[in-house]
């Protein structure tokens, strides 16, 4: 709605400690989605050296993978991913209308589960690259 | 207290400077307005001595604009101290504060026991009913603001003539195609299971609060909202109303501002007074619009 007047505090995003379960699952949902939006133009990218050759696209992989910067950001982009996923079945079964009084806790159990995939993961994606 | 401007007395100065054939009448006026002097004096003295007297002194920090007094036009919080006791609601504790401290404070109330919808308001960052909310469930002080997302009359009055149009616009009526001959039934009956499945949507008491707390409906002010597709849902699901009246009512909320606006936040849910599953509603619109559509051929 227009505002005549400035209210404040009180419609902005300095409330974010007050928000909710559902409301934190849709703000986590949009940011993961686009996250990985601008991760396919990246992955397009990469892949694309191949059209270039087999060597061109192997030193590139191995370029990129030598970085440490880069196996941390593959960690990063593996969470964003696991959550999207997870959340993203949460949000199959509330368009199903199953269980949504539970909405909340099905939110809580996708982001302890990505937390703890997200760290299973680290050895692999880091090993050899500090 | 109250930062209010005094009121001038203009009216009884002039009152006085009147003829003497009315003398009589403005000496009453005047030791009429004496006595409500007089008597606002004691009940502010008596407010001042129960704050003594009660173990707790609720702090309230109340949210206060007017637009219309000189003064008063920038928004700004105003602090109460309301003497606590035990079952004491939100509303009370303005209520108190406005008869005591401030008669100028401005909010709605009727019915205080939740049924009217008058009193939603803004209470600690969440939008709940004055009336419903007892103090000791709350933090305090407590910080009560009108409902976000709709203008601000005064106070803590909100223009409601919006949320009024989106939910008349679901047309909120029973209409149904046929009605049962008269020497054959005169009431219109529905089945148990049919009752049950609408039991909660009829619960909607139009207080606006699911409204004020939806994100999507903030930032599309033709989005129908929460309230009214729960009106539309209560209707469409009703089976009396015959098949052709559903269709009807199913054009309606797949508009693009309709159903499909919600991005299932679960605010509306989360605030709603009288636990009406608004989410679970509107998703259940959502599939039924879906089948409405769906061609295999």
């Amino acid at each position: 709605m227009s505002q005549s007047y400035d209210r404040g505090t009180v419609e902005d995003f300095g409330r974010w400690k007050e928000f909710s379960a559902g409301m934190w699952a849709w703000i986590f949902h949009k940011f993961t989605g686009w996250v990985l939006v601008g991760y396919l133009f990246t992955h397009i990218a990469v892949l694309s050296t191949a059209t270039q050759g087999a060597t061109t696209y192997t030193q590139t992989i191995r370029g990129l993978e030598a970085l440490a910067i880069v196996r941390v950001l593959e960690v990063g982009l593996l969470a964003v991913a696991v959550f999207h996923i997870l959340n993203g079945v949460r949000l199959l079964f509330v368009d199903l209308g199953v269980g949504l009084e539970a909405q909340d806790k099905s939110f809580y159990a996708s982001l302890v589960l990505s937390g703890a995939i997200v760290v299973a993961s680290v050895p692999t994606f880091v090993s050899g690259a500090f | 207290m109250s930062t209010g401007i005094q009121e001038s007395e203009t009216e009884a100065d002039t009152e006085e400077q009147d003829t003497a054939a009315e003398e009589s009448a403005a000496q009453r006026q005047r030791m009429e307005t004496k006595r409500q002097r007089a008597a606002e004096r004691d009940l502010q003295e008596k407010a001042e001595e129960e704050l003594d007297d009660s173990e707790n002194a609720v702090e309230l920090k109340v949210f206060r604009y007017d637009p219309e007094v000189e003064g008063k036009e920038e928004p700004r919080f105003d602090t109460f101290h309301v003497p606590f006791f035990k079952g004491m609601t939100v509303l009370d504790a303005l209520i108190y504060a406005r008869d005591h401290f401030d008669s100028s404070l401005t909010f709605r109330h009727s019915c205080r026991q939740a049924i009217c919808g008058s009193d939603a308001l803004f209470i600690n960052g969440r939008q709940r009913l004055g009336c419903k909310t007892q103090m000791v469930d709350l933090d305090w002080p407590v910080r009560i603001e009108p409902l976000p997302h709709q203008d601000v009359v005064k106070d803590l009055v909100v223009d409601m003539e919006h949320f009024y149009d989106q939910m008349e616009s679901v047309e909120p009526y029973f209409d149904p195609e046929e009605t049962p001959k008269k020497s054959d039934l005169e009431e219109q009956r529905q089945d148990r299971e049919n009752r049950e499945k609408i039991k909660m949507s009829t619960r909607c008491i139009w207080c606006g609060a699911c409204m004020s707390s939806c994100n999507i409906a903030a930032g599309d002010n033709e989005y129908l909202g929460p309230a009214a597709i729960n009106k539309a849902y209560r209707f469409a699901m009703d089976e009396r109303e015959g098949e052709n009246m559903k269709q009807h009512r199913l054009n309606i909320i797949e508009q693009e501002h309709g159903v499909w606006r919600c991005q299932t936040q679960f605010s509306c849910t989360e605030v709603c007074p009288k636990d009406i599953p608004l989410t679970e509603h509107i998703q259940e619109l959502k599939r039924e619009a879906v089948k409405n559509n769906l061609k295999f051929w």
